[in-house]
């Protein structure tokens, strides 16, 4: 038996690089290697979908360690994806050194202390980069982070602190630690050289993705696949089942499985079926990037209770409100678990060192939690709900695009209703998804939808953490083990190109959309784009306009649309740039080519053009300057 | 190693090498952590080691007491400050020990405690796993085997003849079976349990 070319790591390790919260998991594949076993046998000899014939390696959850206080290192489940970016008189350098770092200080800290000290130094915080990444709205390679940061005096001047990073520079820091922990757990086996299942939002779009694989391996991660949160989370629950997830699924079943963290939601659909008597899983539907989480609910809570205590005439000190908002998260998880009290006490300590006379303290009933959190987040709302959209002002603060509306299950009517799938069962995930009565909430509403019938919850998995172990169950998986959930690009991609009309003074020629990609292209393929060849603009960058849709599933590649369709979403322009030097007969004029595009293993796309005359072949590249906008 | 085959070697070291050893540097005047923590033989070393170049009859001079090095003491210390340093922070013990409790009703009093007992307990169970000694229900008969431990047992009463005993548990004891403390980075002044907290008002 030969050992498998593709798989010399050791480790399979899935990170779930979060919003709010990073994880990381495990599998040590050393000993199968060992044994000669490959992936091919473990295909052949379990049947090619089972999961359950061998023992397979078990799935370790990694705790990371992180400094959580000054000069304080220690190990927490989950890096909280924070950056802190202070100047030497909000933090002193060696406060934030590692251990491993032999002494160098970065003058920045992620993790732990990054989240706590940035909650009273809130211009030089970096959070969400993740939202950013995915933000068109934004140059996403410029230095754009904190974005509410002060101006510091002098911006060239990186020493002075209040420096800034990109979205990309940010997501590659947090990546950075947790291969520096990894590292200095197993020096003989390198994160960079072990086989990284890498989670993104199923909503990511194609420059997003990408975006996402240049961070990582700016970070240093070599060996790098991609996989979507939501299906992660899925795999999760395949891997803690077993076999018994068999019998809880059956062919025609469609599983939402709703991922709702710290700051976003997101939601797929992943069909069963029955293919040669096997069963066979889908992804069929992503939904969009909805930034509204956990945290909208803690600061509702907190709001709240503000209230109350003002009409009390206990007042709080603004260093009381991060414990404030701590105490809240406590009473919701308390307030929504199961076998609730009728009501929670809310205490916060008081800010000086005098606590018992400075402590505040308030009450919150069962009834007031069910109303605020349950009510406004899973609101009973009908089928053919659509989220509100506020825009009562003609000028708005520019920054992420917060959902304006808080109702979980109106993003999630509109989201079912625009894919037409009736969903027969239900995986929760993220860790506001522990309070049983919204999970009950959702199901009853979305069983509502449905005549009443009832809508199945999937259970056992690990609501924190389910996204790391599934993405390491993934890398399992690819290697042969288990069954893999099919769906490949949850769009259909098209590319702006002019018509050839008569000039009309005043008006641009018109654009039509070109499907390049079509709906869900598989990892590994390629397509060429059939039909007329495209004249290329040769010796200056050219920009094309790139538009993708996640409804439009039957376009086929060559197809052409009109941009102004609702369905198409206009993303980041994509950049040719063909040197003249080649053709110096060409300059300045239009070159035939045609188009191609590529998804690739690692879960990209790629675009290239090829010179009808066989004289050169160009990728396309996302242009991250802001987008062309309406 | 003591100070005064320290001593000795920084004479010799520096003489050849030209440098002083590495232990020495913690004798050194420019670290004044560690000479604060030992304050009574603080200020004998840091001239030695200043001096060891000049007067080989210093040298001599040194009284031969034997004391933990530098490096030892102070790191004990910081790993008792740094305890310490994480019950204020995530319990406020500190801060609650040091006031003054006459002023308040129990009422008030157990309100906050309520909060540092929570914040307190997380800290014990997270850097420490602990076990009973003795697992047994508390005022029950248990034997004490023969070839017991006495620093893990302790026996109260009239005892006479040899093991085994037999007794009523009054304490189950408290054992430590691992300590999970967190890695502490050089370089920052571990005295500081809390900072001072200044909040500057934005313009």
């Amino acid at each position: 038996m030969s050992k498998s070319k593709s798989t010399t790591s050791t480790f399979v390790v899935g990170i779930d690089l979060g919003t709010t919260n990073s994880a990381l998991a495990s599998v040590d594949v050393a000993g199968e290697e060992a044994h000669g076993v490959t992936p091919r046998d473990l295909v052949s000899r379990s049947g090619g979908d089972r999961s359950g014939g061998e023992k397979a390696p078990p799935i370790e959850h990694v705790p990371i360690p992180q400094v959580v206080a000054p000069g304080e290192v220690d190990r927490r489940p989950t890096l909280p994806s924070f950056l802190l970016l202070p100047t030497a008189l909000e933090v002193p350098p060696e406060a934030m050194m590692l251990p491993w770092s032999g002494g160098a200080q970065p003058g920045y800290v992620v993790g732990e202390m990054a989240r706590e000290r940035g909650s009273e130094l809130p211009d030089r915080l970096v959070s969400s980069a993740k939202s950013w990444l995915s933000f068109g709205g934004v140059d996403r390679a410029a230095a754009i982070l904190p974005w509410r940061g002060a101006e510091s005096e002098d911006e060239t001047d990186e020493d002075s602190g209040g420096a800034r990073v990109s979205p990309v520079e940010a997501s590659a820091r947090y990546l950075a630690h947790l291969r520096a922990t990894w590292d200095q757990a197993h020096p003989d086996a390198p994160l960079g050289e072990q086989e990284v299942l890498l989670t993104v939002p199923a909503s990511f779009d194609a420059v997003a993705r990408e975006l996402t694989v240049t961070a990582a391996r700016q970070a240093g991660l070599e060996k790098l696949t991609l996989l979507e949160e939501p299906q992660a989370a899925f795999y999760s629950f395949l891997a803690r089942t077993g076999d018994a997830w068999r019998k809880q699924l059956r062919p025609g079943d469609v599983v939402a499985v709703i991922d709702v963290g710290g700051g976003t939601c997101d939601f797929s659909l992943i069909a069963v079926s029955e293919q040669e008597g096997n069963l066979a899983l889908e992804r069929v539907a992503v939904g969009d990037h909805i930034l509204l989480g956990g945290d909208n609910m803690d600061l509702t809570l907190a709001h709240a209770v503000t209230q109350k205590l003002a009409a009390d005439g206990q007042k709080l000190k603004s260093s009381q409100y991060r414990g404030l908002v701590h105490a809240c998260r406590r009473a919701k998880e308390t307030l929504l678990g199961d076998k609730p009290p009728r009501s929670a006490t809310i205490t916060v300590l008081g800010g000086g060192s005098k606590i018992i006379g400075g402590t505040v303290k308030s009450k919150i009933d069962r009834e007031e939690v069910e109303k605020l959190l349950v009510d406004g987040f899973a609101p009973v709302v009908a089928a053919d709900a659509v989220p509100r959209v506020q825009r009562a002002l003609g000028l708005r603060e520019l920054g992420l695009p917060y959902a304006t509306d808080p109702g979980v299950t109106r993003h999630l009517a509109a989201f079912l209703a625009r894919h037409g799938r009736r969903p027969t069962a239900i995986l929760f995930n993220g860790g506001v998804m522990k309070g049983s009565l919204l999970r009950r909430r959702i199901a009853e509403v979305v069983s509502s939808w449905y005549g009443g019938e009832e809508v199945r919850l999937l259970e056992g998995t690990d609501l924190d953490l389910a996204v790391a172990h599934g993405a390491a169950y993934y890398g399992m998986v690819r290697r042969g083990r288990g069954i893999r959930i099919r769906g490949g690009t949850a769009r259909a991609y098209y590319i702006g190109v002019e018509s050839a009309k008569p000039a009309i003074p005043g008006f641009a020629p018109p654009v039509k959309a070109l499907c390049v990609a079509p709906f869900g292209m598989e990892e590994g393929t390629r397509v060429e784009v059939p039909g007329q060849e495209l004249g290329l603009l040769v010796g200056e960058p050219t920009e094309f306009r790139f538009f993708a849709s996640s409804n439009r599933k039957t376009d086929r590649p060559g197809q052409v649309v009109d941009p102004d369709e609702e369905e198409l979403q206009e993303l980041a322009p994509v950049l040719a740039d063909l040197p003249a030097g080649d053709r110096p007969e060409a300059a300045g004029q239009l070159v035939p080519v045609t188009l191609a595009s590529h998804v690739t293993e690692i879960g990209t796309l790629e675009l290239w053009s090829s010179a009808s005359d066989g004289r050169g072949r160009w990728k396309l590249e996302y242009s991250l300057r802001e987008g062309g906008g309406e | 190693m003591s100070r005064f085959i320290l001593a000795f070697r920084c004479f010799f070291k520096l003489l050849f090498t030209g440098r002083l050893p590495v232990a020495a540097g913690a004798y050194l005047p420019g670290k004044k952590d560690e000479a604060k923590a030992l304050p009574e033989p603080k200020k004998e070393p840091a001239d030695k080691a200043e001096k060891a170049d000049k007067a080989e009859k210093k040298v001599a001079e040194v009284k031969p007491v034997i004391r933990p090095t530098g490096d030892l003491a102070a790191h004990h210390r910081d790993g008792a400050l740094a305890l310490l340093a994480l019950l204020q922070r995530e319990g406020r013990l500190v801060d609650f020990l040091r006031e003054s409790l006459d002023s308040y009703e129990d009422a008030d009093i157990g309100v906050a405690v309520r909060d540092i007992h929570r914040g307190c307990k997380k800290v014990i169970e997270e850097h420490f796993v602990l076990e009973a000694v003795m697992p047994g229900e508390e005022d029950t008969r248990v034997k004490v085997p023969a070839g017991f431990d006495p620093g893990e047992v302790r026996l109260i009463g009239k005892i006479s003849g040899e093991p085994p005993f037999t007794g009523t548990l009054r304490h189950h004891g408290w054992r430590v079976t691992e300590v999970k403390l967190p890695t502490l980075t050089e370089g920052v002044d571990r005295r500081v349990l809390a900072p001072a907290e200044v909040e500057i008002a934005s313009a």
